[in-house]
C-alpha cells in the first residue's frame, strides 16, 4: 500500500542571519522581517504579531544577553507558509526557565511578560537556555494563522 | 538624539508618533512629556498613534506610565487613533493599557478631554450643555 | 504458450480500450453531464497506455515500485477531478472496476486451455486493481476534503457582515459556532470597519451561536478588549437566558462588558451613550 502524506514537515526555503549588538541593528532586524513576512503574504495582523514578538525577544537578547544574533527563515509546511526567527544569545542563560514562562515573572525591571505574552501571540515557540553558556529562542508565524 | 515634538494647544498637549518608537525615544518622550505638563499646568494629554504599526510591551508600559505620571500631575491622557491589529496584539500579548484612556481620532479624542475636564473640574452643574457645544 | 501475461496484455491494449469503453458507456452510471464521451475516451486511454504500458511480469503485486509512479499520478488526477466535479464515489469506483473487467475478460479470452494459470493471472489483475482502486477513493476523498476546506474557508469570510445600523454604531451578527479561526476574522473585519467608519459603538449580536464555553467567552472578552483600546465600545447583545446559566455556572466574569439581552436594548443603550432619542411623532387631526 501506498502511504498518503499525514504530518507534513517543515520545510526552510530560505535562510539569512541578522547580528544585533546595538540598538540600530534592531531597526534593520525588523525591516528585514517585515521584509520576508510582506514577500510570503502574511496578513497585517499576523505582521504585527510577529514582528511584536521579534521585538520583545530581541530587546530580551540585548538586555540580558549583551546582544546576540538572529536567523530568519522562510519555512514552508504543506500549503501554509511561515516566517521562522531564531534567537542565539551568548549571555548568562535563564536558570529558571517555568518561573520565566509565567506572566507576571521578571527578574529585570520590566513588567514581566515578555516570554509568555511573545507566546501568545505566535504558532510555535520554543525556548532553550543553559547557564552561562546562553539562551535560544526559535519562534514560528504561519502566514495564516 | 530624535525628539518627539510636543505641541501645547490651550490647556492641552498634543503629540503624534509619526515613526516607530525604539526604546530610547519612547524614554525621552516620557521624560519631556511630564517636565511639559508641569511646565504649563497642561489639563490634558493627546497621543496620536495612528501611524505606529508596532507597539510592544515596553512602548504598551510607557504609554502607561504617561498616563499614570500626567494623572499625578492633575492632567488626563488620551491615546488616540490605535491601529486594530496593534489593539489586537496588545490585547494578546496581556496589555489592556488599564487607566489609559481612548478615542478613535484627534477630534473624539479632544471632545472627550473637555467633557473629562468639565466634569471633573468645578462645580458647574450643566456639563450637558458644555458637551453639546463642544459636538455643535 | 510463451507469452507472459503483462506481454499478452500490452498486445490487446486497444481491445482493452475498446471494451472498456464499452462497459462504461453501457454502465447506468454514465455521467455525459459531467464528462463528454471524447474526454472521457482521452483519459480512459491515458490511463491504459500508462497501466499496460507500464506492466511488468515482477511488479504486478508491488505499487510502491517507480513503474507505478505515472500511473498513481494519472489515475490520482483524475480522482480529484472527479470530487471537484461532483462525481460520486460510486461513479468514480465503477470507473476502476469496469476497466478491471475488460482486463479479466481479455485475459479470459486468451488463456483458454489452462485454467490454472488463467486463475492465478486473474487473480494477480484483481489485486492489482483493488490496490489501484484503494489509490483512486484516498485521493478522491482528499480532493472532496479540499472542496470541504475552501468552502469553510468561502464561509468564514461571507458570515461576518459589518451593519451600519446608525450613523456612528455598527452592528456584527455572528451565526453559527465560534472557534478561535472565526473570531479571529470577525474581530479583524470589526476593528477595521470601526475604523473605516469612525463608529464609536459597536454591537456583537450573538443570538445566532448555539453555545458559548469558556473559550467563545475569552475570544469575546478579547474583542470587547481590542475594540475598547482603539477607542470604541463593544456591546455584546442575544444572549439568551441558557448562555447567561452556562457563563455564570463556568465562572467567566463578563462584568466588566455591556451586555444586554437584545439587538434593540443594546441600541437603544447605544442611543442613551450617544445622547440621541428616538420620539414617536404626534400626528395631529385637525
Amino acid at each position: 500500500m501506498r502511504m498518503m502524506t499525514s504530518q507534513p514537515m517543515i520545510l526552510s526555503l530560505s535562510k539569512d542571519t541578522i547580528k544585533v549588538s546595538q540598538e540600530q541593528d534592531v531597526v534593520f532586524l525588523k525591516n528585514r522581517v517585515k521584509e520576508v513576512a510582506v514577500r510570503i503574504k502574511m496578513g497585517l495582523v499576523n505582521q504585527t504579531r510577529l514582528l511584536t514578538a521579534a521585538s520583545e525577544l530581541v530587546r530580551n537578547m540585548m538586555r540580558y544577553g549583551g546582544g546576540g544574533s538572529c536567523l530568519i527563515e522562510v519555512v514552508s509546511s504543506g500549503r501554509n507558509n511561515g516566517v521562522r526567527l531564531t534567537f542565539t544569545d551568548k549571555g548568562p542563560g535563564i536558570p529558571d526557565i517555568a518561573s520565566a514562562m509565567k506572566d507576571g515573572f521578571s527578574t529585570g525591571k520590566s513588567l514581566g511578560l515578555g516570554l509568555p505574552g511573545t507566546k501568545r501571540l505566535v504558532n510555535e515557540f520554543d525556548i532553550k537556555s543553559k547557564v552561562g553558556e546562553g539562551t535560544t529562542v526559535t519562534i514560528v508565524k504561519w502566514a495564516n494563522g | 538624539m530624535d525628539k518627539i515634538p510636543i505641541l501645547r494647544m490651550g490647556a492641552f498637549l498634543l503629540v503624534t508618533i509619526q515613526v516607530d518608537l525604539y526604546d530610547r525615544l519612547a524614554l525621552n518622550l516620557e521624560a519631556d512629556l511630564v517636565q511639559m505638563v508641569n511646565k504649563t499646568s497642561a489639563k490634558g494629554v493627546l497621543i496620536d498613534i495612528s501611524a505606529v504599526s508596532i507597539v510592544d510591551s515596553f512602548m504598551g508600559r510607557i504609554i502607561g506610565n504617561i498616563a499614570s505620571m500626567s494623572k499625578i500631575l492633575d492632567a488626563e491622557t488620551v491615546v488616540v487613533g490605535m491601529q486594530p491589529a496593534v489593539a489586537i496584539t496588545l490585547i494578546e500579548l496581556g496589555l489592556p493599557l488599564k487607566g489609559v484612556h481612548t478615542a478613535l481620532d484627534m477630534e473624539k479624542g479632544m471632545n472627550l478631554l473637555k467633557s473629562m475636564i468639565d466634569t471633573s473640574g468645578d462645580d458647574e452643574d450643566d456639563d450637558q450643555s458644555a458637551y453639546d457645544l463642544i459636538t455643535e | 504458450m510463451s507469452l507472459t501475461t503483462s506481454q499478452l496484455l500490452q498486445k490487446k491494449k486497444k481491445n482493452i480500450l475498446e471494451l472498456w469503453m464499452k462497459n462504461q458507456l453501457a454502465d447506468e452510471g454514465l455521467r455525459e453531464d459531467l464528462i463528454s464521451n471524447e474526454d472521457l475516451r482521452i483519459q480512459s486511454e491515458e490511463l491504459v497506455d500508462s497501466l499496460v504500458g507500464n506492466l511488468t511480469s515482477d511488479n504486478f503485486t508491488d505499487l510502491d515500485s517507480d513503474e507505478w509512479s505515472p500511473v498513481i499520478e494519472i489515475l490520482g488526477g483524475i480522482a480529484i477531478t472527479r470530487a471537484r466535479q461532483g462525481f460520486s464515489p460510486r461513479e468514480t469506483g465503477a470507473f476502476v472496476f469496469s476497466l478491471k473487467e475488460a482486463l479479466l475478460a481479455v485475459l479470459q479470452g486468451e488463456i483458454i486451455d489452462d485454467p490454472k494459470k488463467l486463475f492465478e493471472e486473474s487473480l494477480k489483475i484483481n489485486r492489482l486493481m483493488d490496490n489501484l482502486s484503494v489509490v483512486t477513493f484516498e485521493t478522491f476523498i482528499k480532493g472532496r476534503e479540499e472542496v470541504i476546506l475552501r468552502q469553510t474557508d468561502e464561509i468564514a469570510e461571507i458570515s461576518t457582515p459589518v451593519i451600519r445600523v446608525w450613523d456612528g454604531i455598527l452592528a456584527l451578527p455572528i451565526i453559527g459556532t465560534l472557534d478561535s479561526a472565526r473570531t479571529q476574522i470577525v474581530m479583524e473585519n470589526l476593528l477595521q470597519e470601526i475604523v473605516e467608519t469612525g463608529s464609536s459603538i459597536a454591537i456583537l449580536d450573538i443570538s445566532g451561536v448555539p453555545a458559548v464555553d469558556s473559550l467563545v467567552a475569552q475570544h469575546l472578552i478579547k474583542t470587547v478588549s481590542a475594540t475598547r483600546l482603539m477607542g470604541a465600545e463593544c456591546i455584546i447583545s442575544g444572549i439568551r437566558p441558557e448562555i447567561a446559566q452556562t457563563v455564570v455556572h463556568l465562572g467567566i466574569d463578563l462584568s466588566n462588558i455591556v451586555t444586554k439581552s437584545t439587538l434593540a436594548s443594546a441600541l437603544q443603550h447605544a442611543f442613551k451613550v450617544m445622547r440621541l432619542e428616538v420620539k414617536k411623532v404626534i400626528v395631529k387631526n385637525n
